[in-house]
């Protein structure tokens, strides 16, 4: 007796968008990252297609590293300060983008000014080839300082800017629209919020398939199952048809891991978790896999080695496209 | 909800003029007009016009698809013009409709499954319309047999459980939903169920009222297709509200907006 097909028929499918643009295409990135495109739920490979295995951006900052967790500083301790240098690095760990945190910018972080922070983005193009994706603040009036001076130095370059919030989209709407860059549009891990802010960018003339949503991100262990639903939830209506959740998804994982007791308390504190040097960065990629089951495309991460890990794991259970007959 | 506009229909003085002086102006403005208003697809009747049926039905569907790829609902009781009809569609087509009786449905069944087109089919044989809920399932149940025996799959058939004027049948519209909750039941995954919407409220005074309150208790029982006045806004909103509150479709604040810029 046949086996019966129980695959689902979805009429949706989420977006795919690309990420840095190289010479040919106006910019000056030696390559380019393209996410999204999936048919179907995440890791079914009998089911329907997925054109591209999620994306690792590193983040780096022009922000001290102080408040770092030790296992991710040691990696860093050398490059950081240095912009350029640590840009270059990311590309031999293997990350597929650099992620910029502007937290530099915030008052009580130094307070770069908007040309500072400008400054920076123009110094890690110029000093690596990986497409690029600009975190701001999370303080409305920081970013809407610094967020626009930032988009027209990368002009050409077709970075992911973010975030963009229910409460202050505009300002980086109109800058991403100008500069011609994708754009990060957080809803903290409301679905509901989500759709919305994503009408509100299409309605200020935000093509929908510019956007990347950022639902928040939770570490595991520290809220994570809270995203994770959303993100389901949101992929369940998107792959059900419903343009405005066909978005790929962002998490922003390393800057979370440091709140977890269990992923980065000393050894001489607890003993029984076992050596920090292996559970910190394990729990950095063990959070990033969960999220790519939940849906996510698109992972920034602090830790080089957590990278590699989660990397490998997913080469081993990212679907591959079905042997043609 | 699968809307499927209604105003294509010579029994409308503007159509019938249309159709009569061959002005693809005043088809094409209503095919567009209704398509932005949310409707999924377009019923074509030629209604009570002058000339032959099927030449008038050939002139509306040419003139439709010149503007749209929309589906083209084939609104008509003769099986000639039908299947004439539906070898002028390029768009995909959606055939309205068969009656219930077997005669009819080896016919119709057929034609579906060979132009690859879905079928509509009332709930309405030699005998009439039924007055209850069972006779509308039992034949409900002759439908699905007869599709499934032709290799119809469910999701191409619509069963219409053929809804009367409430203001001389006021038992009908309980036993349209009554049908539909059962005939639900018959086949995983079930068929689809459709009604002409407007004909609840037939020379009634609150048209719209009615038309918005019995379209939101049908899709509560499992309704996902009507034939309906897309440009009644309150009837398109009470539609598309159900659909958020049964979570067929994600609620956010702008929810109408969303479902149609989803369009």
């Amino acid at each position: 007796m046949p086996v019966p097909d129980v695959s689902e028929r979805l009429s949706g499918a989420i977006n795919e968008v690309t990420i840095g643009a190289t010479e040919e295409q106006g910019g000056s990135r030696t390559r380019t990252v393209t996410i999204g495109g999936e048919t179907s739920f995440p890791m079914l490979s009998f089911e329907g297609r997925y054109p591209h295995p999620p994306a690792f951006a590193l983040q780096i900052t022009a922000a001290d590293v102080d408040d770092w967790h030790a296992e991710a500083k040691k990696h860093v301790a050398d490059v950081a300060g240095d912009l350029e240098k640590w840009a270059g690095k990311c590309e031999e760990w293997g990350a597929d983008l650099i992620c910029l945190d502007l937290a530099a910018a915030h008052p009580d972080s130094g307070g770069r000014s908007p040309e500072q922070c400008a400054d920076d983005v123009k110094r890690v193009l110029g000093a690596s080839g990986l497409p690029l994706v600009v975190w701001g603040t999370d303080t409305d009036e920081v970013d809407n300082n610094i967020l626009p001076k930032c988009t027209q130095a990368a002009a050409g370059e077709n970075c992911l800017f973010g975030t963009a919030k229910e409460l202050n989209y505009r300002t980086l709407a109109a800058s991403c629209l100008a500069d011609s860059h994708k754009i990060i549009a957080e809803a903290p891990s409301d679905i509901n919020l989500s759709k919305q802010l994503h009408i509100l960018l299409k309605d200020v003339g935000v093509n929908l398939q510019d956007i990347i949503m950022h639902p928040t991100t939770g570490a595991l262990g520290f809220g994570m199952v809270y995203i994770y639903t959303t993100i389901e939830r949101g992929r369940i209506a998107g792959l059900s048809g419903d343009t405005l959740m066909q978005q790929p998804v962002v998490v922003n994982i390393g800057k979370e891991i440091g709140r977890v007791k269990e992923a980065v308390s000393p050894e001489e504190e607890s003993p029984q978790w076992g050596k920090v040097q292996v559970r910190a960065p394990l729990w950095e990629a063990a959070t990033a896999v969960g999220y790519v089951e939940a849906g996510a495309e698109l992972l920034v991460l602090r830790n080089p080695e957590a990278l590699q890990q989660a990397k490998t794991a997913l080469e081993a259970l990212w679907p591959k496209p079905p042997e043609s007959a | 909800m699968f809307v499927i506009g209604e105003r294509i229909n010579g029994m409308f003085k503007e159509v019938k003029r249309g159709i009569e002086q061959r002005d693809k102006g005043i088809i094409q403005d209503l095919a567009r007009r209704q398509l932005k208003a949310g409707a999924d697809a377009l019923d074509v009747n030629v209604g009570p016009v002058r000339g032959k049926a099927i030449d008038n039905m050939l002139w509306l569907i040419e003139t439709i698809q010149e503007v749209t790829d929309a589906p083209i609902c084939v609104d008509t009781p003769k099986f000639d013009v039908m299947s004439e009809a539906l070898k002028a569609c390029t768009n995909p087509t959606i055939m309205n409709s068969s009656k219930a009786s077997t005669e009819n449905l080896d016919k119709y069944v057929p034609l579906a499954v060979e132009t690859g087109s879905q079928l509509v089919v009332l709930t309405i044989d030699e005998t009439g319309v039924p007055s209850d809920v069972d006779g509308r399932v039992a034949m409900g149940a002759n439908i699905v047999t007869k599709a499934m025996e032709h290799g119809l799959q469910m999701p191409d058939l619509y069963i219409d459980p053929v809804i009367l004027p409430v203001n001389v049948a006021p038992k009908q519209p309980a036993a349209v939903m009554g049908a539909i909750s059962q005939l639900k039941l018959l086949a995983a995954p079930p068929p689809n169920f459709i009604i002409g919407l407007s004909n609840v409220s037939q020379s009634c005074k609150e048209r719209s009222l009615l038309n918005s309150a019995f379209v939101a208790m049908c899709i509560g029982v499992g309704l996902n297709a009507a034939i309906m006045d897309a440009f009644d806004k309150e009837l398109m909103n009470a539609a598309i509200t159900a659909e958020v509150l049964l979570e067929k479709q994600l609620y956010c604040d702008d929810y109408v907006a969303a479902y149609l810029s989803n369009r």
